[in-house]
């Protein structure tokens, strides 16, 4: 699945990077954005960001309240289209593939970009429907026993498996909030996409549930390409490869995760990273 | 994923279908009315008495007898209404009255129209010994119109800003001074807009009063006079024996029933405009 | 600040007028047919397969049947068409489409009865007698006229309770691929069930309270149907066409009566439909 884009050379990357060059072995990259504006009716809620997210790694964007962060992961797999008065503009690739082009269905591109909210969102359905929802309207799967199967390895895969499987036909909104919140990320693997976006997945959890969804975002770099919403520096600095920094719209740095930590090429990043505002 | 693509389009389709459906409906209804009436209605057909048991001539009388129960019955409905929505938004808090009160609104307005007539006709008009009259329809109406006119005073008082109370507070009003002169005031379009409701369905009600107006077609001269509304004109003749004078009079009786409800309808979204504006 | 204890009394009352008006209806309502269906028996009454006024033979037992025949088959159509539509507005609508059908299914629900009764009598009955089979009065034409007056009921409550599903369902469902058909099918609309049954049952409620379409368009023929295209009498009918010629006696009391059941009925729906809509 993964290509190289013909769009990329050394200088686009410093220049969308803005920082530390990075050698051409790891220049795999998954998701490719180009000077991407978005817009809320008027309001310009993005301006010109560029970036590339690299395959198998954790991508977390941090920034302040309002800055964009929800608003950019939801472009990358077409959420915002359901949001009326809307604009697009740019460029976002996925595989080389821009996901904006005219003839490239939403549906398609969420199957292959899944996502997880900030708030836990289980459907007022079992355990098992929950998960099993993806499959069942993607009307691939047809034996009941493949459907029970690929249940139980998302669920496994969202290590939550021991705690739910006798259980399964239980409403989702028994389990606890931390449990809730990786059923939704269970529901979001089944489908085995290729990106999954993290939209301040933790902002709700206890600090147990949170390691545990942090643990688990580990797990799932080797199989998925991760991007995540943070407000936590703490958390960015522990799960994250690479961090871009956002701020009223604008990309002010991207970089990998510990050099952003320890030495910041910008002022206004060091100051957000420090706490001194945001 | 192909064939969830297809159902996506029949499925709109379907949607877009049965609205228009509905839209079409309207329009046919509408239409069809009004075509009807075209050779009826004119001022004469307005300003003068039925004669021949409504057959030739005008329905004066019958406006003159749907007026006079809007009248009676607006009088009587808006001030409870109101009073009663201002309680329940503004006194009662969490109450338990209120929450039998809100459920009783809710009952009553669920209460089929002939069940009004029958308590009309026994109570206004044998009880009270009232007779057919202006007045026992007036009244029967006023209990129905009252659960529209509490329903959109609470939800128009409930859209004033409580800061605009906090202000008046601070200044150190009362609590009825505040109600009445910052809240109500606020509230007043929205409120307004119940009435006029009001007005359109006691226009429009047949079943609740034949059993209490009676159908005399005479101008009424006074609250215990029995008038024939339009509404039960309308009635009368369709079911009367086919004499083309009787169905284009009905037809044209039909038009400005439908003409009436587009009125009322009309000004509630004229002000609603206004008023929402305003709030804002 | 007895002015304000004062002011604050009289609100309270003016909010008890529609629970007494509740009470006064039971009370008087009851009073007058309960009587009469303790004399001729509970069983007798509401299975009497004859209504024979003049000799005094009241079972209403056909009425039932017809009235519930008709609600039904009202429902079989503008439950489809009613929810279809309230998809379409919820979701599916563009801006200027809603803001032609709000205002359509408002003027929908303001047009009188008495004008749906007409507009059936004048088109729908010479029609089906004509094409379908005499008499035209049928089971058939008034499931279609209840059926239009139902959807304003049936889509304002249905589109209230799919506009209540929180947003992050359907996030989440588009989320993993779901397309918006699929989200409206399999998450949406189960989530928004209880609504809906509400807008349904109170939509029901509305076509077996309904009296002057009924009597325009139904026959009134107090028999049990052998089909669509037969007439029956509803039990509102019942109620409106004879109240005229009983003014005293045992068949006045047994049309009060007829009103009991059907005010028992009605009720019955209204606190159903108001348990479903709290139950969302
Ligand atoms: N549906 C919308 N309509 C109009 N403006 C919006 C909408 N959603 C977001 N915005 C605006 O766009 C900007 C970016 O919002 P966004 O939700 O992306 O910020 P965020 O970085 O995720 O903030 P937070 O940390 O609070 O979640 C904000 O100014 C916000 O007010
Ligand atoms: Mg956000």
């Amino acid at each position: 699945m993964l290509t190289k884009t013909p769009l990329l050379n050394e200088t686009d990357i410093s220049a969308s990077t803005g920082g530390e060059r990075m050698s051409r072995a790891d220049k795999e990259f998954k998701i490719v954005v180009r000077n991407l504006s978005f817009y809320y009716g008027k309001i310009q809620a993005l301006k010109d960001v560029s970036l590339d997210i690299q395959a198998n790694k954790v991508t977390a964007i941090i920034g302040p309240s309002g800055c964009g962060k929800s608003t950019f992961i939801r472009i990358l797999n077409r959420m915002n289209d359901i949001i009326p008065g809307v604009r697009v503009e740019g460029k976002v690739m996925i595989d080389s593939q821009n996901i904006y082009d005219g003839n490239v269905g939403a549906v398609e591109i969420r199957r292959r970009v899944g996502m997880v909210f900030q708030k836990s969102n289980p459907f007022p359905k079992s355990i098992f429907e929950n998960v099993a929802y993806g499959l069942r309207i993607s009307g691939l799967i047809k034996k009941s026993s493949d459907l029970g199967e690929r249940v139980r390895r998302a669920l496994v895969d969202a290590v939550l498996w021991d705690e739910v499987k006798d259980r399964l036909n239980a409403s989702a909104f028994k389990l606890s909030g931390g449990q809730q919140q990786r059923l939704c990320i269970a529901r979001a693997l089944v489908i085995e996409p290729e990106v999954i976006l993290f939209d301040e997945p933790c902002s709700a959890l206890d600090p147990t549930s949170t390691a545990k969804v942090e643990e688990l975002i580990q797990n799932l770099k080797d199989k998925y390409t991760i991007v995540i919403v943070t407000h936590n520096m703490q958390q960015a600095a522990r799960v994250s490869d690479y961090t871009a920094f956002l701020m009223l719209g604008e990309l002010i740095e991207f970089n990998k995760t510990n050099k952003m930590f320890t030495t910041p090429s910008e002022k206004v990043t060091e100051d957000y990273i420090t706490g001194r505002f945001g | 994923m192909i064939s969830a693509h297809i159902n996506e389009k029949i499925a709109k389709l379907v949607l877009w279908i049965s609205s228009l459906t509905i839209l079409a409906i309207l329009l046919a209804i509408i239409g069809f009315v009004v075509m009807r009436s075209i050779g009826i209605i004119n001022l004469e057909f307005i300003f003068s008495m039925p004669r021949a048991g409504g057959r030739e001539g005008g329905i004066l009388s019958m406006i003159i007898g749907t007026l006079c129960l809007i009248a009676i019955s607006t009088t009587v409905a808006s001030p409870i209404g109101i009073g009663g929505g201002i309680y329940l938004t503004e006194y009662a808090g969490e109450h338990p009255l209120s929450k039998i009160i809100t459920f009783g609104a809710e009952w009553l307005a669920g209460v089929p129209s002939i069940i009004f007539g029958l308590f009309g006709f026994a109570f206004f008009v044998v009880f009270l010994g009232w007779g057919f009259s202006i007045l026992s329809g007036g009244m029967v109406l006023a209990c129905m119109i009252l659960n529209e006119t509490i329903r959109t005073t609470q939800e128009s008082i409930k859209a004033v800003p409580a800061s605009y109370r906090e202000a008046s507070y601070a200044l150190g009003a009362t609590k009825w001074q505040t109600v009445s002169r910052v809240v109500l005031k606020s509230a007043a379009p929205g409120i307004l807009t119940g009435i006029i409701l009001g007005i359109g369905r006691a226009a429009g009600e047949t079943a609740a009063i034949m059993l209490t107006v009676g159908s005399f077609m005479a101008l009424p001269t006074s609250l215990f006079s029995s008038v024939r509304p339009m509404s039960l004109h309308l009635y009368l003749l369709a079911i009367a024996e086919v004499h083309p004078g009787a169905i284009a009079r009905a037809f044209g009786t039909a038009t400005l029933l439908v003409l009436m409800v587009l009125i009322v309808n009309l000004s509630v979204h004229t002000i609603m405009r206004r008023y929402t504006r305003a709030l804002r | 600040m007895l002015k304000e204890w004062i002011i604050e009394k009289s609100l309270i009352v003016a909010a008890m007028v529609s629970f007494v008006i509740i009470a006064f209806i039971i009370m008087i309502v009851f009073r007058a047919g309960v009587p009469l269906i303790a004399e001729v028996g509970v069983g007798n009454f509401l299975f009497g397969m004859d209504w024979r006024p003049e000799r005094e033979i009241f079972g209403i037992f056909p009425m039932i049947i017809g009235t519930l025949l008709v609600a039904l088959f009202s429902m079989l159509i503008s439950v489809p068409l009613g929810i279809l539509t309230a998809i379409f507005l919820a979701e599916v609508a563009p801006e200027i489409m809603r803001n032609i059908l709000r205002p359509a299914i408002e003027l929908l629900a303001g047009i009188p009865s008495v004008v749906y009764g007409f507009v059936g009598l004048m088109v729908l009955v010479p029609f089906i007698r004509t094409h379908l089979g005499p008499p035209g009065f049928s089971i058939l034409a008034g499931s279609i006229v209840l059926a239009i007056m139902a959807l304003p009921t049936i889509i304002t409550i249905s589109e209230d309770a799919i506009k209540a599903v929180p947003k992050s369902y359907k996030e989440a469902s588009f989320a993993v691929g779901a397309t918006h058909w699929q989200t409206i099918k399999n998450i949406i609309l189960p989530a928004a069930r209880s609504g809906i049954l509400a807008g349904v049952v109170l939509g029901s409620g509305r076509a077996i309270g309904e009296t002057m379409a009924a009597i325009m368009v139904l026959g009134n023929l107090p028999v049990i149907p052998t089909s669509v295209l037969g007439p029956i009498r509803t039990l509102t009918a019942n109620v409106a066409m004879e109240m005229a010629y009983a003014p005293h006696g045992p068949h006045r009391q047994a049309l009060f009566a007829t009103g009991v059941v059907l005010f028992i009925v009605v009720s019955i729906l209204v606190v159903i439909s108001n348990r479903l809509r709290r139950g969302q």
